[in-house]
């Protein structure tokens, strides 16, 4: 589904992905870790062709992403902080992106699963952190695509509007898709995730299941295992 | 398979029309439309002429049209950045979504400028009048003028994250082609007034897309009589189909280069 070769990004003198690898095949759902700038975000931009990289090859379900835009029509992507045009109305900005994207969505059943009917009317710039996050969501599942990325999908979500969230993206695993999921809620990650791949210093550090990152470390909580981890590291 | 629309001019259209609604929901483009509407009808009553009134209008059109292209410019870039992280994520090409909005602020501003002179001067009679082509080319150079500075504005724009300094250097810019040119245009006429200038002034207002309006303009209403023996040197060239084929020409590229630059520099940028 993804391989990424040797990808190098740097901006200016900070180098932020550093050689990295990565292949990732059909079903699943990857949860993308790692401590503060360790390039989750880059990679996933890369991956979405919005960062351009200095070196590498990435090639997601067959097609080279360089320069390409097409492939982009099989990922839905959930942006890590929800910025929309704030004099938009909810409703103009679902249906503007049904427009661009031209393909069967179902964004009734998303709007009554989160409780947003009433705002469809009001102005995103008036929406609180946490229905802007609830509006992107909607954004994001209600197209079908074999690929789902998803960038801190947790941000300012009430408990009821988390648990939805988990049942929803279970419901699509069981449809076979993938999904590439960055969070720092560990609670979350374990829930959810069945690969965990760790990113350091602009590469992969460590991409396994749980269990075997918990042997490998040799701890029982994963919350300890992730923070094992990155202070082995500190130590070699 | 699912009906799926791949054409990149369709999708560029579709960003156009967003980003022209946009502009035309927004106060700003009233004030602008009102303002031409208000100053063609003010001059038609003081001018009583529409010949008069179309001098005037010029005066005003050179200088506000590129300042008001260049601010609208760099200020839509900045506070569309969220509409265009949002676009960037879709699969659309990156060149439609930076020259849909481009079209859509240039559109909307030549909709203002057009509307809001063409209403009152044709209510004053301009389709009776022989004035009707100087009226039309006032419009026109004002369309390229348009075009011209809010291409370069999205260039800068795109050039400078911070804010202050893309909205600081495309002032300067609009500065620079609307009053320091001209100034030095001229300093350097008084110090090599012993050497033949003719064709370097003409040359000289080639490069700069105001002083081509202006020349353009006066040529065309016939008042080339008042610039002395330089003027008979530019009536003979732009006075001339010729001439003004090539000025036209000349518009045209600088409005070509600024916007092909915009869709090069976009493809290779991080968001």
């Amino acid at each position: 589904m993804i391989q990424v070769e040797s990808l190098h990004k740097r901006f200016g003198k900070n180098v932020v992905l550093a050689g990295l690898e990565l292949d990732i095949h059909q079903g699943g759902i990857f949860a993308i870790l790692g401590p503060n700038g360790s390039g989750k975000t880059t990679l996933i931009k890369t991956l979405l062709g919005m960062v351009i990289p200095n070196k590498g090859s990435i090639t997601v379900m067959d097609s080279p992403v360089r320069n390409k835009w097409k492939y982009r029509q099989d990922i839905n992507y959930l942006p890590q902080i929800a910025n929309f045009p704030g004099n938009l109305r909810v409703k103009e900005l679902i249906a503007m992106i049904k427009d661009i994207r031209q393909k069967p969505s179902n964004e009734q059943k998303l709007i009554g699963l989160f409780g947003l009917e009433p705002f469809l009317d009001k102005k995103l710039s008036n929406l609180s952190g946490g229905t802007k996050q609830k509006v992107n969501i909607v954004l994001t599942f209600m197209f079908d695509s074999p690929l789902i990325i998803l960038d801190e999908p947790t941000n300012g979500l009430d408990p009821l509007a988390l648990i939805r969230l988990k049942e929803l993206i279970f419901e699509e695993k069981a449809k076979g898709k993938t999904f590439l999921i960055t969070s720092h809620i560990m609670q979350f990650v374990e829930e959810v995730s069945d690969q965990i791949v760790y990113l350091l210093e602009g590469k992969i550090y460590f991409k396994g299941s749980i269990s075997e990152l918990k042997t490998k470390t040799g701890q029982s909580n994963f919350e300890h295992a992730i923070a094992a981890i990155s202070t082995h590291n500190n130590h070699d | 398979m699912p009906l799926r629309q791949y054409q990149p001019t369709t999708t560029m259209i579709k960003i156009l029309k967003y980003s022209f609604y946009d502009l035309m929901r927004s106060r700003w483009s009233y004030v602008y439309f009102l303002f031409y509407l208000l100053l063609g009808f003010v001059l038609l009553f003081l001018n009583n002429e529409l010949s008069k009134a179309v001098i005037t209008l010029m005066n005003v059109i050179i200088v506000l049209v590129p300042l008001i292209g260049t601010i609208f410019g760099v200020m839509y870039y900045y506070n569309s950045k969220e509409f265009t992280e949002l676009l960037l994520a879709q699969p659309i090409k990156r060149s439609s979504i930076f020259l849909g909005q481009y079209f859509g602020v240039a559109g909307s501003l030549t909709v203002s400028l057009v509307l809001g002179l063409g209403i009152p001067f044709t209510l004053y009679g301009l389709f009776q009048s022989n004035a009707i082509w100087d009226f039309s080319l006032l419009l026109l150079t004002g369309a390229f003028l348009t075009l011209i500075f809010t291409a370069v504005a999205f260039n800068i724009a795109l050039a400078n994250e911070n804010k202050i300094k893309g909205f600081g250097y495309a002032v300067l810019a609009w500065l620079f082609l609307a009053v320091i040119y001209d100034g030095l245009f001229l300093m350097s006429l008084i110090v090599f007034e012993e050497y033949p200038l003719d064709n370097l002034s003409l040359i000289a207002t080639m490069f700069n897309p105001i002083d081509l309006s202006r020349t353009l303009i006066l040529l065309k209403l016939d008042i080339s009589a008042l610039l002395g023996y330089t003027g008979a040197i530019f009536k003979q060239f732009f006075g001339t189909n010729l001439g003004l084929l090539m000025s036209i020409f000349m518009l045209f590229l600088w409005t070509v280069i600024p916007v092909w630059r915009l869709g090069y520099v976009a493809k290779r940028k991080d968001f």
